[in-house]
């Protein structure tokens, strides 16, 4: 084990982390297109769409032209190509998740819309760009692909919102495909009716991925197709929808009824005994798709978050300068607010809730990064044994889950210790990997999406509370207030919450996921060595504590006796999902700061205050790693315990309960031997004040050992929170936001 | 016709970014701040790239003076501005740096490429630095180079029937016009009157399969310091920051002037 290289340190943060700082932390240090994109970005984010937010643009659900300004901002500032490839008019190489959850996360900074509608157009290519033909992928990348004199083409994506109040079930598609013509030897011609609501970018799209459904016995199950505005039929943008939020993305009510050429079918078909037959179905095309858009949706809320530190500091160190009462140099007049503990406590709170955030949400898209070559080598394989997807794909890859924990076991051990002939085999099986990665993705983007925009949205409000009543106004710094009412949509928007738990509560139990999360405990165990003070300790019990839980639940019945773990028990799953949701967060951080602490003293850019800055990140990772234990902690013993019926005076046990002399008796006999009976009867026949006999769970002696171990673990995590908050009263900070400019 | 232009250019901390000073030990560390571009060779820049745009066959070159881990994130704005070859040396970059030192380390650099055509060089920078207000520096990197016809606080350059035609700002806000029979020549920009290009991830791309390599190249310059300095001292500000929404320049103007006279 490596020896201990903490040593305490007076170093303090300085300044607010800059980019050099962040690309380190966030992995980037090395990708000098991710960092030219972030500095393009920012500049479209706190200019044009900062002054649009400060100059009313919110204020209307219509399309206007000042709105309409900003596509043509994100065309010349690579944001609009940064989705294609580089033979599609692009300029990134390679997997482009991560690069679209910073282009989400610079533009949320300042307007969640913008960001939405920047990454509505990405969505509706996705479709195509996952699953359509080549020929579909090579002519709408090129019609979207910018270029100079050229207004690309720009998309919706219409997937099944139904109108509200006409008992239409959400789960159901909310549009028909039809066969209009089929002649004999031609292709046929589909009638597509799609009415959607809420489809983002509808005001202005020129061609629309929809889902459908068949209402035609010649049309096998769902598909998605491409319907453009240019095609004969109804293809009317419906109503702006009133949103109360995310007003600088285009969102309405469309109402389409096309005629389109088969060939629009998204990944093609064929035609099986006069009946076409979609090579995908919908739902394998927006679970493509889904899985790697959320993430950018959670990063948007952390953004914010993490937008809100630098206008809440200098709020609160000027509150009371300008008063003619508050002389300068005084305490008050230097630190305002700051001198109470409560504002910079909750501070700290928002600030480390925004940096696990950005953690997880960039750890989940750089993990999609890595699995998007293996998801097309895997498929590429499995076609070759003539697998193509479905259930049948499913059984394959379950049947190679031995093998990926087998990986996985041999990763955790020493490198003397390994079989390295059959590690190396299984790290370059591309199918091993992919399951692998799978596993984790399934968990960490449900995660993202679900932690990041919820508790977001909450520690959001936070922030507007700290701005008093400056926070609810339109001139708030840094648009905290519209940052809170956007962080909703944002957790509901791509799938609610109850989507997520949902996805979670199966993804959780997969025992290559479940084996990759023991591997993760050893992991923060030695983190916790090599740097205390970061909370991966306690983390790590905290990580103990659910995996008892979720084993104990998964094994047991409630006092019922019925099965507790089930998947329409969503009052145990859905709770353990946040649980989990709340330690991915928290070990993200953690990790990032300790690459920092790697790599950061080998860069020249990050000497001066390095110390500090690792000092101060540290603290926030252990403030949110005890709060993330405090709250598994709490969700696991509701579960534990709560499940069974607390006994009660009526109980037959209790008919036996020693009576208060008798106990009396015996302690004058034997010294100390009622302490085996906390429960009597008294004098006059009745139990002591109380709902019942206490609890006692003797079968749950080792979940009391980690509670107690856990409340333990918690040691220090407040002087932390406080060293942290004394930072926040000496970092120097701009003098002004950099935003609107 | 056709040029060589070197724009010579070092770094600043960003000026939008100027530290809250606050009580208590932590020293003000300007050079922890955000750097940029220095303002004023930033202006020569976009000048530069504006006449080789119009000029085909013109080459544009940067010599950059700055730490270049610092400079490599300064690259990653300004390389997706306008194309051009970026020729980093690595060293200091502030207000303590020389100018002695500093135009021998650029003219140097100049000196040291194989393939410059000094009939056709145009040596650009900025009229003085945002780190320190010498203004001499491009003088003396066109003395060690040789190059006599120099033009200071540059706002505007033409190329007439091979000759170039050069507003330089004098007194009064006049400006002084001259005719150059072409190059060599320095100048040495005021602030020009092209505005800053918007940002290019295309043309950065290009650019940085370039300066990646050559950053990681650079040569560590550190130049013979010919000053010491006894004692610094912050000038003693009272900061007045305000921010205010819908106020036209007049106005911000008249206030302005209100402020100054009190």
């Amino acid at each position: 084990m490596q020896p201990l290289t903490h040593a305490p340190t007076t170093e303090t943060l300085k300044t607010l982390p800059g980019d050099d700082i962040r690309q380190v932390l966030w992995r980037m240090e090395d990708r000098y297109d991710l960092a030219m994109l972030v500095q393009s970005v920012r500049a479209v984010a706190r200019g044009p769409v900062a002054r649009l937010v400060a100059g009313g643009g919110r204020l209307t659900h219509d399309w206007t032209p000042e709105k309409n300004a900003l596509l043509a901002e994100f065309d010349a500032a690579g944001i609009t190509a940064a989705y294609m490839d580089p033979d599609c008019g692009g300029y990134l190489e390679g997997p482009k998740n991560f690069a679209l959850a910073l282009i989400a996360f610079e533009l949320a900074w300042v307007d969640a819309g913008a960001a939405t509608g920047s990454l509505a157009g990405c969505l509706a290519l996705a479709p195509i760009h996952e699953k359509g033909t080549p020929e579909q992928k090579a002519h709408y990348m090129e019609l979207a692909a910018p270029g100079p004199g050229k207004t690309p083409w720009r998309g919706a994506f219409a997937l099944t919102e139904p109108i509200p109040f006409v008992g239409v079930e959400t789960g159901m598609l909310s549009g028909r495909v039809r066969i209009a013509e089929w002649n004999e030897g031609e292709e046929p011609i589909l009638e597509v009716t799609k009415r959607g609501r809420f489809i983002t970018n509808m005001g202005f799209a020129n061609f629309v991925t929809a889902a459908v459904d068949s209402g035609d016995e010649r049309i096998q199950g769902s598909l998605m197709v491409i319907l453009e505005e240019g095609d004969p039929g109804t293809f009317d943008r419906g109503a702006p929808t009133k949103k109360l939020v995310h007003q600088l993305s285009s969102t309405s009510d469309p109402v389409l009824n096309l005629r389109v050429p088969a060939h629009r079918i998204i990944g093609g078909y064929q035609i099986k005994d006069g009946k076409i037959m979609p090579t995908y179905n919908h739902g394998e095309i927006i679970e493509a798709v889904f899985r790697r858009t959320r993430v950018t949706v959670g990063v948007m809320t952390s953004a914010k978050l993490l937008s809100a530190v630098e206008p809440l500091i200098r709020y609160h160190r000027d509150r009371f300068r300008g008063s003619g009462a508050v002389p300068p140099g005084s305490p008050r007049y230097e630190f305002g607010l700051q001198m109470k503990e409560d504002v910079t406590h909750r501070l700290i709170d928002i600030w480390a809730a925004g940096e696990a955030g950005a953690s997880l949400g960039f750890a989940a898209a750089r993990l999609f990064d890595d699995l998007d070559p293996l998801e097309r080598e895997r498929d590429r394989l499995l076609a070759e044994q003539g697998i193509r997807g479905g259930m049948a794909a499913l059984k394959a890859l379950k049947r190679r889950n031995v093998e990926a924990i087998e990986f996985l076991d041999q990763e955790a051990k020493l490198p003397t210790l390994r079989d390295q002939e059959r590690y190396e085999a299984l790290k370059n099986d591309p199918i091993v990997q992919s399951i692998v990665l799978d596993a984790a993705a399934n968990v960490l983007c449900p995660a993202t999406k679900l932690w990041n925009t919820g508790y977001g949205a909450q520690v959001m409000r936070e922030a507007v509370s700290l701005m008093g009543g400056y926070g609810i106004t339109e001139d708030c710094p840094g648009f905290l207030g519209q940052k809170w009412m956007d962080a909703q949509l944002e957790a509901t928007y791509e799938g609610p919450e109850a989507v997520q738990r949902r996805q979670l509560s199966v993804t959780m139990t997969n025992e290559v996921f479940l084996a990759q999360y023991r591997t993760w405990i050893h992991e923060l165990r030695r983190a916790g060595s090599r740097h205390p003070g970061t909370g991966a300790c306690t983390l790590a019990t905290a990580m103990e504590m659910w995996l008892w839980t979720l084993n104990h639940l998964q094994h047991n019945q409630d006092a019922e006796g019925a099965k507790l773990y089930q998947g329409n028990r969503q009052g145990v799953t859905f709770p353990l999902a946040d649980a989990l949701c709340w330690l991915v967060a928290s070990r993200a951080q953690i990790l990032d700061v300790e690459h920092l602490a790697e790599v950061g003293p080998r860069n020249p850019a990050l000497v001066d205050g390095l110390d500090g800055t690792l000092q101060f990140l540290r603290d926030l990772c252990h403030v949110q790693a005890a709060r993330a234990a405090g709250e598994v902690s709490r969700v696991c013993s509701e579960l534990v315990f709560g499940y069974r019926r607390h006994p009660s005076w009526e109980d037959t046990e209790c008919q036996s309960c020693f009576a208060e002399n008798e106990l009396t008796a015996l302690e004058a006999l034997v010294p100390g031997a009622s302490g085996f009976t906390s429960e009597y009867v008294l004098d006059d026949g009745r139990h002591e004040s109380k709902a019942g006999p206490c609890a006692r769970h003797e079968d749950l002696r080792d979940f009391a050992k980690l509670r107690a171990k856990l409340d333990g673990c918690m040691t220090g995590c407040q002087l932390t929170k406080d060293r942290a908050a004394g930072a926040l009263t000496r970092v120097m900070i701009p003098a002004a936001l950099d935003y609107p400019q | 016709m056709s040029f060589e232009i070197i724009v010579c250019g070092g770094l600043a901390p960003d000026p939008l970014q100027t530290l809250e000073p606050v009580p208590g030990p932590a020293l003000k560390n300007e050079m922890m701040l955000p750097a940029v571009f220095d303002p004023w060779a930033a202006h020569a820049l976009y000048e530069a790239a504006h006449l080789a745009a119009q000029m085909p066959g013109s080459r544009l070159r940067v010599v950059c003076l700055a730490p270049k881990a610092k400079l490599q994130q300064v690259m990653m704005k300004m390389a997706q501005k306008l194309p051009f070859e970026l020729i980093p040396l690595d060293g200091p970059s502030n207000g303590f740096s020389d100018a002695g030192p500093t135009s021998e380390a650029l003219a140097g650099a100049i000196q040291a490429l194989p393939d410059v055509d000094i009939s056709r060089l145009l040596v650009f920078g900025g009229w003085e630095s945002a780190t320190r207000g010498a203004g001499v520096v491009m003088q003396m990197v066109g003395e060690r180079l040789g190059i006599t016809e120099q033009f200071l606080a540059v706002d505007e350059v033409k190329v007439d029937a091979g000759a170039l035609v050069i507003k330089e700002r004098v007194e009064g806000g006049q400006h002084m016009v001259s005719r150059c029979a072409g190059p060599p020549a320095v100048l040495a920009w005021a602030t020009g009157s092209l505005p800053e290009p918007p940002n290019h991830p295309q043309t950065g791309m290009a650019n940085m399969r370039t300066m990646m390599p050559a950053l990681q190249k650079a040569a560590a310059v550190a130049p013979a310091n010919g000053v010491a300095y006894h004692e610094v001292a912050l000038p003693k500000v009272q900061r007045e920051t305000r921010i205010v929404k819908d106020l036209s320049a007049a106005e911000i103007a008249r206030e302005l002037a209100t402020w100054v006279k009190e």
